[in-house]
């Protein structure tokens, strides 16, 4: 195996985490307006991921400076092209980051009300056009043979994209809420596992729908043929296994189900994609392969022993946060400390 | 309106606004640990609520730098794609490493600190701060490598017209980036200390908690003193070495235009840019040479002849920078370093002398000192950016090839209007919220770890 392919495989390995960590606590944020108004139970849910999500948000960091650093034509062809996608998930990203920080900072209910939607809609755009971006990914874009984006912001916001979307977005509701039913007691635990099975359903149908968009129309995975289906199929039967699992109340095998649906779906998009990084609707020639977009050899090489004895350290550590953090939490004033 | 000139408009007030953020989090995180552990060691209970003081404050401040951070990462690509192809091979694997070494370091901990008070052992928890101050002033330095490469091309060689790294030791070990990180590593110390100073004067002179910020007053004019000498004389060593490599940087920086032998200072001076010349001035004969070279003669070339070798060198064109941002930038960075090394050894003598009352009472205005290093962090930076001008990648890429050439200007517009717009909201509640509970002092801190809404019960939607 060569270094384009590792870190190809890295990047992927790097978004996957991404959506995996990334993708409960945006699901959390989503719920936190919905599921209560207590003022108290909404600590409770963010504590609950409130010593974690800026740690999982430096996963999308890192994977876009590994793509930069591995695949500069990627870095570079993808976050001009999708620049106004990339400006409102920076757009979102400023204000969800600021609204965990800024709502139990100050106590008037107006305040913190403010905040805890703003939480919640930030979350879901956040999500909404990671979404957008990535089916356009596997859906191709128009591409010139000198690397360049020739769409506009329009070409990007297509139905299949807008479904994906929405897809992402069920899909972190359905997760996030796992997680939830996974570190809340009590009331909120029910609520939580209550909301786990609605947004099931709609993830089902999003994402069932999305990948038969994917499949019939032309895109990564149509391009491949049948086999790019192994992995959709795996991540349905997850989703699925997921709710079997919440049916017998077995909450740390939901979330790990769950947590396998969403890993499988960007391993799906990966897959659809190999050997090409960007894929030019205008003609296939202009794709970006792992090959015409990477660094030189020695740059991989580099990165590649940083990241052997990085990568473990920082999973090591973070895999450690979990276990400090490993206790339900309970919605009462007197134990909830911040 | 082109697209170079917004994206640069961009770029530049995006980081400008990121690096209001960034000194404070290098410096203060120092101090949080420093406080923390004397703690520990001390079981002082006084030495906790000033932790948790200025923990607050290092969070409130921590937050805006995280999501400007975000900005800057992508901007290279959204903003810079030509540029980011160009230099991607060498310029992203510091970006990456960053990320990978010391974001998901600093980032991952700072959680463990907030949430852990009561999970991990006291030892242990103060060793998180370490680790969140040691993550955050490795984020610097590999962003200053970075940096120090657009700056100092080194390590690299060029293959079908990009730039492949050939020495990572050498990226790495670029003295451009090294000058540039102890000065910013100093700079971060000085931020914070005023930062302290500051807000300890505010609460002296109102005489609350008098004995806890007596504490605060004296550690921080101590390093102060020293990180501000220090940030001068790495200063003054970046400047030096800025001559060699950089030679129109460092003459723009001193409106010299004419070479010299020995050169003159000017302290101040009038510039007329078209005519590339001084108009007047006020000077200190000789004493450019000797800053350069130690001794008061040495040849010191100025702008007009460098431009004239590049001319030479890369073809016609102007590479004469903005002038007098340069050198005013300049003099406003170094008047104000100068006004703090004053600031802080008078700050000391006061707290050598037990703090006199007449002294004390009159302070009250000092507290506007917290904004001088910010004066001189902005400044600072916009003379590093914009004597680096025309090129994007000093003799290697213009800044004016650098640019995403798919962007429409109404696009960019967009994006810039969008940030400034919403940067400046934010600037404005964090400025509240700062200043809420700087003023409010350390009794917020007992009622803080009392949490949430003991404040009051279930709201309802919207109440006012
Ligand atoms: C000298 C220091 C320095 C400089 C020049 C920059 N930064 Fe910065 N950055 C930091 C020092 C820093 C920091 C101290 O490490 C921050 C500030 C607050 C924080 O949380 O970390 C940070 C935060 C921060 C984050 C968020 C990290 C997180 O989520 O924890 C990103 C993605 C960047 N920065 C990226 C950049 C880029 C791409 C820059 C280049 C233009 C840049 N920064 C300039
Ligand atoms: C945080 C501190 C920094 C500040 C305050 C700062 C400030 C500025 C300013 C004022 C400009 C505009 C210069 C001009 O157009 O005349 C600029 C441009 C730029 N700087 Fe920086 N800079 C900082 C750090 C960095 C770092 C660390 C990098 C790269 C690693 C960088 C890369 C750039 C780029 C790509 C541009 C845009 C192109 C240009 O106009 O030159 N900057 N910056
Ligand atoms: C008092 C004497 C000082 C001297 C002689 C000095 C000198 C310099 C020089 C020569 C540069 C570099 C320009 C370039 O590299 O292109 C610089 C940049 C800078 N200065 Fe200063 N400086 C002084 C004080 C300060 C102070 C007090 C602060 C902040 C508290 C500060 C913050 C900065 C920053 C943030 C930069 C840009 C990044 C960097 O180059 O490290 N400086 N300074």
């Amino acid at each position: 195996m060569d270094l384009n392919i590792l870190w190809f495989l890295l990047i992927a390995v790097l978004y996957a985490g991404f959506f995996f960590l990334e993708g409960f606590d945006f699901g959390v944020g989503m719920l936190l307006t919905s599921l209560t108004r207590k003022d108290v139970e909404r600590r409770a849910i963010i504590n609950t991921i409130g010593p974690h999500w800026d740690g999982n948000e430096v996963w999308l960091i890192v994977a876009g400076g590994a793509t930069f650093a591995a695949f500069p034509h990627w870095y570079a062809t993808m976050f001009s092209g999708f620049y106004m996608g990339f400006f409102l998930l920076l757009f979102a990203l400023i204000v969800r980051g600021v609204a965990f920080e800024f709502r139990s900072k100050h106590d008037t209910p107006r305040w913190r009300y403010g905040w805890d939607r703003a939480i919640s809609i930030s979350s879901f755009f956040a999500a909404f056009l990671l979404g957008v971006v990535f089916t356009n990914l596997v859906r191709g874009v128009p591409i010139d043979a000198d690397m360049q984006f020739t769409g506009t912001f329009w070409s990007l916001l297509n139905p299949i994209s807008l479904l994906g979307g929405l897809t992402v977005v069920m899909l972190f509701c359905f997760h996030g809420a796992n997680f939830l039913s996974l570190k809340l007691t009590e009331g909120l635990r029910v609520k939580a596992h209550g909301n786990a099975k609605m947004y099931f359903t709609a993830a089902l149908v999003f994402a069932l729908g999305l990948f038969a968009a994917l499949f019939f129309t032309r895109s990564a995975f149509s391009d491949k043929g049948w086999i790019t289906l192994i992995l959709p199929v795996l991540a349905v039967a997850s989703l699925i296994a997921s709710r079997a699992m919440m049916e017998q109340k077995r909450e740390g095998w939901a979330f790990i189900t769950s947590s396998l649906a969403v890993v499988v779906t960007v391993a799906a998009l990966f897959f659809a994609l190999f050997p090409n990084v960007m894929i030019s609707t205008t003609d296939a020639a202009n794709n970006l392969t792992i090959y015409s977009a990477s660094s030189s050899p020695y740059t991989l090489k580099v990165l590649s022993i940083i990241a052997a004895v990085m990568v473990p350290v920082v999973l090591a550590y973070q895999i450690w946060t979990y276990f400090v953090f490993r206790k339900r939490i309970k919605a009462d004033a007197k134990t909830l400390t911040y | 309106m082109d697209i170079v000139l917004l994206s640069r408009w961009q770029f530049a007030l995006t980081t400008i606004y990121h690096f209001f953020f960034v000194p404070l989090t290098l410096g203060l995180g120092w101090f949080v640990a420093i406080l923390e552990t004397m703690y520990v060691r001390s079981g002082n209970q006084m030495y906790k609520r000033l932790t948790k003081f200025w923990g607050k404050l290092f969070l409130i401040n921590y937050a805006m730098g995280v999501v400007t951070g975000i900005v800057m990462e992508f901007q290279f690509g959204m903003n810079w794609s030509e540029y980011s192809r160009f230099v991607g091979d060498v310029f992203g694997a510091p970006l990456a490493v960053e990320g990978l070494l010391a974001f998901f370091l600093e980032s991952t901990f700072l959680g463990v600190w907030i949430f852990g008070w009561e999970r991990i052992s006291k030892k242990l928890h103060a060793a998180v701060m370490w680790i969140v101050a040691i993550g955050g002033n490795l984020s610097a330095f590999w962003i200053l490598a970075a940096n120090g490469f657009m700056q100092h091309p080194v390590g690299y060689e060029i293959v079908n017209g990009r730039a492949q790294m050939t020495d990572f030791g050498a990226l790495l070990g670029n003295p451009r980036a090294l000058y540039l990180f102890l000065h910013t590593f100093f700079a971060g110390l000085v931020t914070a200390a005023f930062f302290v100073l500051g807000f300890s004067i505010y609460h002296l002179v109102r005489n609350h908690e008098v004995e806890a910020f007596k504490k605060s007053f004296y550690l921080s004019a101590l390093i102060g003193l020293i990180s501000a000498v220090a940030v001068g004389l790495a200063g003054h060593a970046q400047g030096v070495y800025l001559r060699e490599v950089q030679p129109m940087a460092a003459a723009a920086s001193e409106a010299h235009y004419e070479t010299a032998d020995p050169a003159d200072f000017h302290l101040i001076a009038g510039i007329d840019q078209e005519g590339r010349r001084t108009t007047w001035s006020i000077t200190i004969p000789k004493a450019l040479s000797f800053l350069y070279f130690f001794r008061f003669s040495g040849e010191v070339e100025g702008l007009n002849n460098i431009q004239a070798q590049y001319e030479a060198l890369y073809g016609p064109g102007n590479y004469i920078p903005n002038i007098p941002l340069a050198f005013w930038s300049f003099r406003a960075m170094v008047g104000v370093g100068t006004l703090m090394v004053l600031l802080t050894a008078g700050a000391l003598i006061i707290a050598w002398k037990k703090y006199p009352d007449k002294w004390i009472k009159r302070s009250g205005w000092l507290v506007w000192i917290i904004f001088l290093p910010y004066i001189a962090n902005t400044t600072g930076w916009i003379l590093t950016e914009t004597g680096r001008q025309p090129w994007m990648v000093h003799g290697l890429m213009q800044t004016k090839d650098a640019v995403s050439p798919n962007l429409t200007p109404a696009t960019v517009l967009i994006s810039l209007v969008g940030f400034v717009a919403i940067y400046a909201v934010l600037m404005a509640f964090d400025l509240f919220l700062l200043l809420k509970y700087a003023k409010k002092g350390l009794v917020t801190v007992e009622a803080d770890s009392v949490p949430i809404a003991a404040v009051e019960a279930p709201k309802k939607r919207g109440g006012k």
